[in-house]
């Protein structure tokens, strides 16, 4: 794990229609780690998550990405290594799976072979090979955030010389069921190891507690609590943030702190 | 059906198209046999023409008239495949969301007014308000229908519901004011008939059925990824507001040359693209190609159809496409209701 910021908020704020969606906030995401963001509805999650990939400009501060601001980046080259998975998808053309995933290697020139080969492996981590020739429209809700993954996850499987790699999730769990929310959180944690940095909106406490390095915590547009699962799962910040009483006991199995409510 | 090799299936329309080429040259009210056929049109490429009625016929006649229809039905089903990509939409098409409307404006503006403007490029006057038109109508609708979910159908085709009214509004009303002389040339156009081809029109519309062919290498990959969504396509290294502002001039350029030249022809856009999708899928790689292919022979078919069936007299192609396009439209709206539409 590096030390040198990956990605880099200073001052980062967001203001619509005379409200502020999001307060002043500083965020360092070291190369290499799986930073969760947790919090309430409207906490401010959404509107990070879309400053963080560019879609809205911030009304003050910035994001760095690699060392240089989100702004300075080309579509281009961002694109080469950064990918973004939003929260939902509205493709309503029948393209098969497998080509969905396929898209993921568009911004790069690596040729026929080698993206096919990206594919297969990707969609092997991703337990969908059998999907692959199933039309995306036709698939459920929890099968077609599996493949959405898979496509993020080609779109920055091969390191590239233009920089380090970053990849945005929000709320990639929605739609799956435990199993395949655990499944795709080990992943995601794999691919940690695989040097790419990860900034994840989770909306399961427990989720981000068990697979982030750190938590960032959000109430009312603000960041109340960043650090490691421990320090931010506190029972009386989640009764603060979340409005329930709860209790943090340790994970019987995995050590990493639990909530229950 | 979606293993149908691509290539396989473009070799299949090359020879349906190459097939409905000398059907159209040979069948009408007068039938001309194969050999003379073949005779007239070897004479015509060597330069050694044999002067008679059937080169009459072929070439002056019919060879214009198949070539326009070629042209403007590839015109037209590219310029929907392309229009159904940006909008996301597979019931988008130029004549229904109003483009083929706003480029009839245009074009009987320019038929209208034409006189006044006779100082700059007279002979392009028709296509160039024609695109005007066009253009217009395309970037309204894009305003008013896609918002950041992606399209909303309903706002679309109403949209364009509202456009075709206005549209027909102004043409009536520029027909009432128009003299003598220019409102039968208006009358005439409005039929929107391959009878009036001409090698002047043909010369129109082929550098843009052209164009849009050379620019589908340019495209197919943006529009595939505008499916996921703008905001995915743009991570994925697309240049959204590029692409659309290509796709936006190609469509408006096709869509109004094919109307300047032939007046309004319905539903090409919607059923040509909607076939090569079940055959090929929707990956604008083949999608575009096919569609120009499909469109050129259905189109050319369409008007040998509308030549024949009433004959000695000649239906509009427009009328035909209706009859047969408006139909398959309604039946897309109810699969699309009970939720089975393939596409959305």
């Amino acid at each position: 794990m590096g030390s040198e910021p990956v990605l880099q908020m200073t001052g980062l704020s967001f203001r619509a229609a005379g409200r502020t969606l999001l307060q002043p906030t500083d965020l360092h995401v070291l190369e290499g780690e799986c930073m969760a963001v947790v919090g309430p509805n409207g906490a401010g999650k959404s509107t990070l998550f879309r400053l963080l990939s560019g879609e809205w400009a911030p009304s003050a501060g910035q994001v760095m990405f690699d060392g240089t601001p989100l702004a300075k980046w080309s579509l281009a080259q961002l694109a080469q290594v950064r990918a973004v998975m939003p929260q939902s998808s509205s493709l309503s053309f029948p393209f098969a799976a497998r080509d969905v995933i396929l898209m993921g290697r568009m911004p790069h020139a690596t040729g026929r072979e080698v993206d096919a080969a990206i594919v297969e492996e990707v969609m092997t981590v991703c337990d969908v090979q059998h999907l692959a020739q199933r039309h995306y429209t036709a698939l459920s809700g929890g099968e077609r955030q599996r493949v959405q993954l898979a496509r993020v996850l080609t779109q920055i499987w091969q390191p590239v010389a233009l920089g380090r790699r970053l990849l945005l999730l929000d709320e990639p769990t929605s739609a799956l069921d435990l199993a395949h929310q655990l499944d795709l959180m080990r992943l995601i944690r794999d691919v940690c190891g695989k040097a790419v940095t990860v900034l994840v909106i989770v909306h399961d406490l427990n989720l981000a507690a068990r697979f982030a390095d750190r938590i960032m915590m959000l109430h009312n547009g603000q960041p109340v609590a960043v650090g490691s699962p421990d320090e931010v799962m506190r029972p009386d910040l989640i009764e603060c943030v979340f409005n329930v009483k709860a209790q943090v006991i340790e994970h019987p199995l995995y050590g990493c702190p639990l909530v229950v409510s | 059906m979606f293993q149908t090799r691509p290539l396989a299936f473009h070799c299949l329309l090359l020879l349906l198209l190459l097939g409905s080429f000398i059907l159209s040259l040979s069948l009408g009210s007068m039938t001309v046999a194969t050999g003379s056929l073949v005779e007239v049109l070897l004479g015509r490429l060597s330069g050694d023409v044999v002067t008679g009625t059937a080169d009459m016929v072929i070439w002056q006649i019919r060879m214009p008239r198949v070539c326009l229809s070629i042209l403007v039905g590839a015109c037209l089903a590219m310029s929907g495949a392309m229009v159904q990509g940006l909008f996301r939409n597979p019931l988008a098409d130029p004549s229904l969301i109003g483009v083929s409307g706003g480029a009839a404006v245009g074009a009987a503006l320019a038929i209208v007014l034409g006189g006044s403007w006779s100082w700059f490029a007279p002979d392009w006057n028709l296509p160039l308000f024609a695109f005007m038109g066009g253009a217009l109508v395309t970037a309204l609708v894009y305003r008013l229908g896609v918002g950041p979910l992606g399209t909303s159908v309903a706002t679309m085709l109403l949209a364009g519901v509202a456009i075709n009214a206005m549209t027909s509004a102004c043409i009536s009303y520029l027909a009432t004011t128009a003299e003598d002389v220019r409102l039968r040339n208006l009358v005439y156009w409005l039929m929107g008939s391959f009878n009036v081809a001409s090698w002047q029109k043909v010369s129109w519309v082929a550098p843009f059925a052209l164009l849009s062919l050379l620019m589908i290498p340019f495209l197919w990959k943006g529009l595939n990824a505008l499916l996921l969504g703008e905001s995915e396509a743009r991570h994925l290294g697309i240049q959204v507001e590029r692409l659309r502002r290509r796709v936006i001039i190609l469509a408006a350029l096709a869509v109004g040359v094919s109307v300047a030249s032939v007046g309004v022809i319905g539903f090409v856009g919607l059923v040509v693209p909607h076939i090569v999708r079940l055959m090929l899928g929707p990956d604008h790689r083949w999608l575009l190609t096919g569609s120009a292919l499909l469109g050129a022979a259905l189109l050319s078919l369409a008007d040998l159809a509308a030549r024949l069936v009433v004959e000695p007299l000649e239906l509009p192609v427009g009328v035909l496409t209706a009859a047969l396009g408006a139909p398959f439209f309604l039946f897309l709206v109810v699969q699309r209701r009970r939720g089975q539409m393939y596409g959305v």
